[in-house]
């Protein structure tokens, strides 16, 4: 009995910890004056309002959509050959690469951003605002390459010989059998890189920070000219497409599997 | 030459010699049974038919034609995968139509083929479900019906029935047997289960540590096993030493057995009799006398184990011909010589 | 099928494109970040090509050596803390519903997502003095006046805490979930109450993890660059920050880079420790 309610209580202390943070910025995001106050003072929704209103927020929105989908469509096309290459051969130096996808992730942000600006400050192309949608790309690549890598690895190898034995070729075999069974893991792939783009702050800032403002370096500088509920509100609808995102994975797909709850 | 040859085919694996120069020949419309203990190649020999593998050494020749380095997918022979490996993705009636899918077949046609051999394998109706709907006998006739599509020149399985019930099994084999007979159509079947090789083979290939032990008719791999591995094998058997004395006769466990001979200039070989080819009778009635250690009455049949100079000998007898003894009593044993078959060792 | 060696160009082809942007736009940078780091700064422009060690010199001064001890003592008070929750919430977890643990891990994920930025102002909101927590206080009738709770080294850590925690957990996960159940079980049956078999079992069962997780969470922290920033006073900013202010704002790139080889030279060590216990346990 006590153990049930200690437990209870572990897991709500959890909760609460993780919550409480957003619930206050939830809380600052519907005060009806330009006043970051808690508990609210009168009730608005039009801080969240601004965002589309607001062309200054309007532009970071868009801005930051389009790196988002841009740059999980190159971490995708970069992980989905590769994943596949080291799933079809035998190839043990084409690890290599892997490693190289999966290091950004590990290592500190700061050490891929200063490189990338480094490199685009070397070549000249500094500043444009399609070197930030690679740079994410290969900041994130990590996402769809070890989504797809648990996708491949579910695949019963018996599937695709016996699509062979019934006249597929590799290329037949890729379209009619291997893409349509690692499709949830391209998807859950692209997602989980399209949300973390959406977040990123450091890589893009060292990018393109003096060029294009995305929602969060937007609500950086904002935080230093002085603070508005429409960053509570941009943050509170920053919760919301995550959640909803990971949600829909975890309603349609297995979100415990791509977390390596099986094999691995 | 109508059917499949198979010439002096190896296969190795490093220093492993998973298939060693088998050569088999299989004549059209023939139900095979490639039959062994886990780990004697006969997984590995199906492969290399399906192109799955490819031989070290050797060649493979269906109707004369030389088949060994053609791919796979351009063998067009039906098989069927111990996981039975039905696409998750497609439903009954699209796996079973995407042979003729992927060839570019009308969708009517595709329809019309699938139902057909929804049909034929008793699943009529089947063709909308989701194949992760089905119960393990269900999928098992998807995984044959697919494999079907086309009209193979050749039906491979392997181990298809592994997944099921016994007793499920038991009729899928009667099914599949008739199936085949239906169509004609020659058949590969791996298998470990010497009651499967049995109800459904025209041959019986008994393969060990890569080659091949025996070929032969399922009764006569039975009657008159090759050597003592098939005979161990296939069934169950009393294997005993026997030797030749002075006179030329068959010596068993220190008794001569009338009208037993070992063949000629052979001192030593193994003796197998069928558990129910030996008869019990009072001490002193058989060739040799022993102490019953242990009566298992399974009802259709009775096993009797008989100590006798440090051998076990098991008899089977039905409950008609009952023999009234329990542990502990004498017994003489009877081995009829025209049902010992004298094996190499 | 079978998988199989590449035999001809063409079954290369698959690698090429992830080969080239990888090699072009990860190795090429890491590269350029290296070489430099021994250039000379260029008040006027990025910097110029030169090869010297004043960057490297400069950062074995008495007061970098201080930014590197404090981000380090942080980084190891981060990890500890998130493993020494997340480790018996995690076990926790894994013993509830499907349901549960799916809604759980939807929710992490949310939070591990979220911009390092939103959550520094998040935290800063809910510590300041106008819409903070103290608020709560003063309405409960426990303080006079709300106060503003930061910048301190106290909401430095819990901030990065709460970055990391998530992550820790998710970390666990997997070596939790497919820990053996019936390895508590066999200790309940001889007697154990349920937390001297985690202590006395699932813990040691899973030393290496424990170990490895702390390093993760150890180089996870060691990245955080901008709650020192929000949160923390100037003596709190981490090697992170530093870098990031070098880069930018004191137009120092060769510095910053100098600064950051160091700091991967720190992470690739530990990554290679975890990798060492990783294959230890797997031995085991």
């Amino acid at each position: 009995m006590t153990g049930t309610i200690l437990r209870r209580l572990g897991f709500f202390a959890v909760a609460l910890f993780m919550a409480l943070p957003l619930i206050v910025v939830a809380g600052v995001s519907v005060n009806e004056k330009q006043d970051l106050t808690f508990p609210p003072v009168g009730f608005s929704l039009s801080w969240y309002g601004q965002i589309f209103a607001d062309p200054e927020w309007r532009r970071a929105l868009i801005s930051s959509l389009l790196l988002a989908v841009s740059a999980a469509a190159i971490a995708v096309a970069i992980a989905l050959p590769l994943a596949w290459f080291l799933w079809r051969r035998i190839a043990p130096w084409a690890n290599i690469f892997q490693l190289l996808g999966v290091a950004p992730f590990i290592l500190p942000p700061v050490i891929t951003a200063l490189g990338l600006l480094t490199f685009w400050a070397t070549s000249g192309l500094y500043g444009q605002p399609w070197t930030a949608a690679i740079s994410h790309g290969i900041f994130f690549v990590t996402l769809p390459l070890v989504t797809l890598s648990l996708g491949f690895a579910s695949i019963d190898r018996a599937l695709v010989e016996a699509a062979s034995t019934m006249g597929a070729d590799d290329r037949t075999v890729l379209r009619t059998v291997v893409l349509p069974l690692i499709l949830p893991y391209l998807v859950s792939g692209y997602a989980f890189a399209f949300v973390l783009s959406l977040n990123e702050y450091i890589v893009a800032y060292m990018t393109v920070g003096f060029t294009v403002e995305t929602l969060p370096i937007k609500i950086f500088n904002a935080l230093r000219y002085g603070y508005t509920p429409t960053m509570a509100a941009v943050s509170i609808f920053f919760v919301a497409i995550a959640a909803i995102v990971f949600g829909l994975i975890g309603r349609f797909g297995d979100i415990r599997k791509l977390l390596g709850a099986m094999g691995g | 030459m109508s059917g499949l040859a198979i010439q002096s085919v190896t296969k190795r694996f490093g220093d492993f010699n998973a298939v060693d120069d088998v050569s088999l020949s299989v004549p059209h419309g023939t139900f095979v049974c490639l039959l062994g203990p886990s780990g004697c190649g006969k997984t590995t020999l199906l492969r290399m038919i399906a192109g799955l593998e490819e031989p070290t050494a050797g060649a493979i020749l269906l109707d004369g034609a030389d088949i060994t380095g053609v791919p796979t997918h351009k063998r067009s022979f039906g098989m069927v995968f111990q996981s039975l490996a039905l696409f998750p993705h497609l439903s009954v009636g699209d796996n079973i139509a995407y042979a003729l899918r992927i060839r570019g077949a009308p969708k009517d046609e595709q329809k019309k083929r699938a139902d057909e051999l929804l049909k034929l394998v008793h699943l009529p109706g089947f063709a909308d479900r989701p194949v992760a709907k089905l119960s393990g006998g269900q999928r098992q006739r998807v995984a044959i019906a697919r494999a079907l599509a086309l009209s193979p020149k050749l039906f491979l399985l392997d181990e298809p029935m592994s997944a099921l019930d016994a007793k499920l099994r038991e009729s899928m084999q009667v099914e599949l047997r008739q199936l085949q007979q239906r169509l004609g159509i020659t058949t590969i079947v791996v298998t470990h289960d010497q009651r499967e090789a049995m109800t459904m083979a025209d041959l019986v290939v008994v393969m060990g540590e890569g080659r091949i032990r025996q070929a032969a008719a399922p009764i006569e791999i039975y009657r008159k096993p090759a050597d003592a591995f098939v005979a161990d094998f296939i069934g169950s058997t009393n294997l005993l030493q026997a030797s030749a004395d002075s006179a030329g006769r068959a010596t068993i466990l220190g008794s001569a057995v009338a009208g037993l001979a070992l063949p000629s200039g052979v001192a030593k070989a193994s003796v197998s009799i069928r558990p129910e080819d030996v008869r019990l009778g009072a001490p002193g009635s058989g060739a040799v006398d022993g102490t019953v250690t242990f009566v298992r009455d399974l009802g259709a049949t009775i096993e009797t184990y008989v100590e006798t100079a440090g051998t076990t000998i098991v008899a089977v007898t039905t409950p008609r011909e009952r023999v009234d003894v329990a542990a502990g009593d004498k017994v003489g044993v009877i081995l009829p010589a025209e049902s010992c078959v004298v094996v190499k060792s | 099928m079978k998988r199989e060696p590449p035999k001809t160009l063409a079954d290369y082809t698959p690698l090429f494109f992830p080969a080239v942007m990888l090699i072009v736009f990860f190795v090429i940078p890491f590269s350029t970040m290296i070489a430099v780091s021994f250039f000379r700064r260029d008040p006027a422009g990025f910097y110029k090509p030169d090869f010297v060690f004043d960057n490297y010199a400069r950062f074995l001064s008495l007061f970098f050596a201080n930014i590197l001890g404090f981000s380090l003592m942080l980084a190891v008070l981060v990890a500890i803390v998130c493993v020494v929750v997340a480790f018996p919430f995690t076990y926790l977890l894994t013993k509830q519903s499907r349901k549960v643990q799916t809604i759980w891990l939807v929710c992490l994920l949310s939070v591990l997502s979220l911009s390092e930025v939103i959550i520094g102002f998040a935290w800063s909101t809910l510590f300041s003095r106008t819409a903070g927590i103290t608020n709560l206080a003063v309405w409960l009738g426990l303080m006079d006046k709300p106060v503003a709770l930061l910048p301190s080294f106290g909401v430095v850590l819990t901030g990065m805490v709460y970055q990391a925690l998530p992550y820790t957990i998710l970390v666990l996960y997997p070596a939790l979930v497919r820990l053996d159940p019936t390895l508590t079980e066999a200790a309940r049956t001889l007697g154990s109450s349920p937390v001297r078999a985690f202590l006395n079992v699932v813990l040691p069962a899973l030393r290496n993890t424990v170990v490895a997780t702390l390093i993760m969470v150890f180089v996870f922290a060691l990245g955080s660059y901008l709650l020192p920033q929000l949160l923390g006073r100037p003596q709190h900013w981490t090697l992170s920050v530093h870098i990031t202010d070098q880069a930018i704002y004191q137009s120092n790139m060769p510095f910053a880079a100098a600064m950051a080889v160091f700091l991967v030279l720190i992470s690739l060590a530990l990554v290679g420790l975890t990798l060492l216990a990783g294959r230890r346990e797997n031995a085991l």
